[in-house]
């Protein structure tokens, strides 16, 4: 006798409906997830994400291939970096974290770095909750994960994630480490860079918190981060705590909204399939079927962005020119009924913004007039 | 973004070409500017994979550095740049005219004048986008901390001669160019972006091409189409037709053209380094040569077609009118060469990691102080500006109707005189609130009295209080007469300076105290291994 229906069962099995027949799901990575918390307004990318659809091939079929690419260089550097960071048993880490987040506890001397080495996603998640159980338990000593995995529950399915870090602080305290090959300059790093690096941290915040509380006594999660940098113009380690309680609550909010993908699936017709082996019409159409909102920060964030934009452009939509333009246009959201509405073909003259618009227009034309005279 | 410069952007969306959003040329252009198109390598902080630089648009610079992980070779780099930006600096430096400067006397401490020297014109540095500002500041800060053998025989790796100078003047460049409405150093994009509005967003108007592509379309093609290919369009290989402006560069250019030929040039030189006999070293350095070769072809092919665009939106710049006030704020960006030309020449040490508190805080309220005056020169000298500060409420503009003589009530009566303006715009005027025209270019200011009748009637009643001369009768031509078309603004022409702030060495202790003797700024640490 099959087993019965439930709600969660029944929502997998309508996302691998909309991903196609043998198209496996793309895992949600740390940095997809913080970028949900980006433009959180976007249907679009909720359910293409939520269903596991690898968007930068949609793209490709789409006829508007991403723009996303890793210099190679930058890896290198990056790998090159991190392998500095945590030589020697993570020796200069742990005094980094010592010096930064728990100047007080014992110098880290002799820290255990466990084996967490195991077959698959699984396999790795259950071998690193088992070294995180050890670790809390043996109070008075440091110990360093190297590359955990931790599952996430994203909308009834779970995400593997994997930090560059954790530390367990003497006290049973956990840490999250980030390290980046951007450099921290006279102390202070790109505001952006740091800001994608802590939304990150905090996915992972998130995700542990999740494996602390299946613990007795739940050890407690730090919410300051460790973000290790290239010093300088050099390739010496230099760190810096991050907060990131905020980042942490907006990215709990925007996983705890995932869970309306089941009510964006539900609005879409039958049979609406995001295979990339499908006619690039009956895909647009698809994509069509669920609303965007394309703003231009999306062109770095989203694989998908060109694809929207060229819609929006199409549509005529005033954001494509900014968010903050439609902030000053009132009800108008096109080009046409806004530019009509200047020229005093349409609109109400005593909506503010019709009438704000038409003086505009005015103004405009007369100092341009004066230029040519 | 004020509603006026949106619907520009509307308007370039159905036209297909961006639109003017300044009747004049609001930055100064230099007959001479030296024009920089870095690129640096992904992931690497400070470590720059070449340069295009020149004052010649024919015949520009090419400086590559083969294998930009190499200390050697990048320094050799920085010493070739410091070789052509030096000499094209001193070039300024040395013609000077002779100008007056208010200072402090140390004895009496009263204000008195000083001769002093004012170099007759500055430099200009021109990069393409705003990324090219923050590198050139980022090389400025790389460079300046560094020490020549001559300084310190002890350095582990001492930079060539002229380097940390180099560092100087880059970091004075880009600390310049924090200061609103200054040209030291200018990027091109966001020039361009001032005076023309794309029927993109002003995120997309931060590659050149693309932004050229809206404001000068080729022949037959609209400025989305255009843009749209500047943007993505790429060759047979994958390569994009139009490289990024930098100093990043295309990923799929690092993979698959860039990294192979550094392996090769790498490759060249070990095997150089291992020959045996002259012969076959003359071979392998015939090989190394080559392969350097093609990376300098490579940098020069994604350098090119951005220095070309460059060049282009000069020819662009330039056939607008320059601003009336544009030559006073160049002189002022010409003291401030000046200022550092002196300051290196008296042998002060490079510019601080950290300021200190007063100093910080003296260059905040000279940017807020230049925003103001950038704000209120802009819109005098440009219609289009000033629409925009009558639309916002901040102007208004109108016909003189009515002008009645009135006497100020003191013991010797100085004229007032009551005008009365009709106008359309609606000013967000006040009681009594000042408002100025500009009167052969000085401000006269006036008085709001009040309004002629109802609000739709928009005749406003102000009162003249000042520039009629000293007599009972106003000077001729200084009272505005009916029939006049005159343009009031609710904000000052020219700002005063802010309050005075202690010397450094008297800062109170709510901000640190006095930094004390200046320690000299230690050297960066270094990476032990030779290659990065």
């Amino acid at each position: 006798m099959p087993p019965p229906r439930t709600r969660g069962t029944a929502l997998r099995q309508r996302l691998a409906e909309l991903r196609g027949p043998d198209v496996a799901a793309k895992a949600l990575d740390a940095r997809a997830l913080a970028a949900l918390a980006a433009n959180p307004g976007c249907e679009r990318r909720a359910i293409l994400d939520g269903a596991g659809v690898d968007k930068a091939t949609l793209a490709d079929a789409l006829g508007s291939p991403s723009a996303f690419g890793q210099s190679q260089f930058a890896l290198t550097r990056g790998n090159a970096f991190e392998a500095k960071v945590k030589a020697d048993g993570g020796a200069e880490l742990l005094r980094l974290v010592h010096e930064r987040l728990d100047p007080r506890a014992a110098p880290p001397v002799g820290a255990a770095l466990p084996d967490l080495s195991a077959i698959g996603p699984e396999g790795r998640t259950a071998r690193t909750a088992l070294a995180l159980r050890e670790a809390t338990g043996a109070t008075g000593t440091w110990t360093l994960l190297d590359h955990p995995m931790i599952a996430l529950d994203v909308a009834g399915s779970p995400a593997f994630l994997e930090p560059d870090a954790v530390v367990v602080h003497p006290d049973g305290s956990w840490t999250v480490v980030e390290i980046k090959s951007f450099p921290m300059l006279d102390g202070s790093a790109d505001p952006a860079k740091v800001g994608a690096a802590a939304r990150q941290a905090a996915v992972y915040v998130l995700a542990l918190e999740a494996v602390a509380a299946r613990l007795d006594p739940a050890p407690r999660v730090r919410h300051r981060v460790l973000l290790v940098c290239p010093k300088d113009f050099s390739n010496l380690p230099t760190a810096s705590a991050v907060d990131v309680r905020k980042q942490r609550a907006v990215t709990s909010r925007q996983l705890a909204r995932l869970t309306r993908i089941e009510d964006i699936a539900d609005a879409l017709p039958e049979g609406t399939c995001f295979s990339p082996e499908l006619p690039a019409e009956q895909l647009t159409a698809a994509v069509e079927a669920v609303p965007a909102a394309y703003a231009p920060e999306c062109l770095a964030a989203c694989e998908l962005a060109f694809h929207c934009r060229q819609r929006s452009r199409a549509a005529g939509a005033v954001t494509s020119l900014g968010r903050s333009v439609r902030a000053e246009l009132g009800g108008l959201t096109t080009v046409e009924d806004v530019l009509a509405a200047a020229r005093g073909e349409s609109g109400d003259p005593r909506d503010p913004a019709v009438a704000a618009l038409r003086r505009a227009a005015r103004l405009r034309t007369e100092a341009l007039g004066t230029m040519c005279h | 973004m004020s509603l006026i410069t949106t619907l520009a952007r509307l308007e370039a969306v159905t036209t297909g070409r961006a639109q003017p959003t300044a009747t004049v040329r609001h930055r100064h252009l230099s007959e001479r500017p030296l024009v920089l198109v870095p690129l640096t390598t992904a992931g690497e902080a400070g470590a720059p994979l070449g340069a295009l630089v020149g004052t010649d648009r024919e015949a520009p610079r090419l400086l590559v550095v083969a294998q930009p992980r190499d200390r050697e070779l990048r320094f050799a780099f920085l010493a070739e740049l410091a070789d052509v930006v030096l000499p094209y600096l001193d070039s300024y430096a040395d013609v000077v005219e002779a100008a007056e400067r208010s200072e402090t006397d140390p004895e009496t401490g009263k204000r008195v004048k000083v001769e002093v020297e004012l170099c007759a014109d500055a430099p200009q540095l021109i990069v393409p986008s705003r990324a090219g500002v923050d590198f050139v500041r980022l090389l400025g800060r790389s460079m300046r901390f560094r020490r020549t053998a001559e300084q310190d025989p002890e350095t582990p790796y001492p930079a060539p001669a002229r380097v940390p100078l180099l560092g100087r003047w880059l970091t004075h460049f880009g600390e310049r160019s924090r200061v609103p409405g200054s040209s030291l150093l200018t990027a091109m994009t966001e020039v361009l972006g001032r005076h023309w509005a794309t029927g993109q967003s002003s995120l997309e108007d931060q590659h050149l091409g693309a932004q050229l592509a809206w404001i000068a379309p080729p022949p037959g093609e609209t400025g989305a189409q255009a843009a749209l290919r500047a943007e993505l369009a790429r060759d047979a290989a994958g390569q994009l037709r139009c490289p990024p402006a930098g100093p990043a560069t295309d990923p799929a250019f690092d993979n698959k053209l860039l990294a192979p030929a550094i392996e090769r040039y790498d490759r060249a030189r070990t095997a150089l380094a291992a020959a045996e006999d002259g012969l076959q070293a003359d071979d392998r350095l015939g090989a190394l040569t080559a392969a350097e070769q093609e990376i300098r072809e490579l940098v020069r092919s994604r350098t090119l077609p951005t220095w070309n665009k460059v060049w282009e939106g000069l020819d662009l710049l330039r056939a607008l009118p320059e601003g009336a006030h544009v030559e006073e704020r160049w002189t002022r960006d010409r003291w401030s060469f000046t200022g550092h030309r002196d300051r290196v020449v008296a042998g002060e040490p490079p510019q601080p990691r950290r300021d200190d508190a007063v100093t910080a805080a003296n260059k905040l309220a000279t940017r807020e102080r230049e925003q103001a005056r950038l704000e209120a020169q802009e819109a005098l000298d440009d219609p289009l500006v000033m629409a925009g500060r009558r639309l916002a409420g901040e102007a208004f503009a109108g016909e003189v109707v009515d002008v009645v003589m009135a006497y100020s009530e003191s013991k010797r009566p100085s004229p007032r005189p009551l005008v009365t303006v009709r106008t359309d715009d609606r000013p967000h005027l006040g009681e009594r609130a000042k408002v100025f025209r500009s009167l052969g270019g000085k401000p006269q200011a006036a008085e709001f009295v009040g309004r002629d009748g109802e609000e739709e009637d928009g005749l406003l009643v102000l009162r003249i209080v000042d520039k009629m001369g000293r007599g009972k009768e106003p000077e001729v031509g200084s009272v505005p007469e009916k029939g006049d078309r005159l343009c009031f603004t609710l904000f000052e022409h020219e700002q005063r300076g802010g309050a005075k702030l202690p010397d450094p060495e008297d800062t109170p202790w709510t901000h640190g105290g006095p930094p004390g003797e200046q320690a000299p700024e230690v050297p960066d640490s270094v990476t032990q291994e030779d290659v990065l």
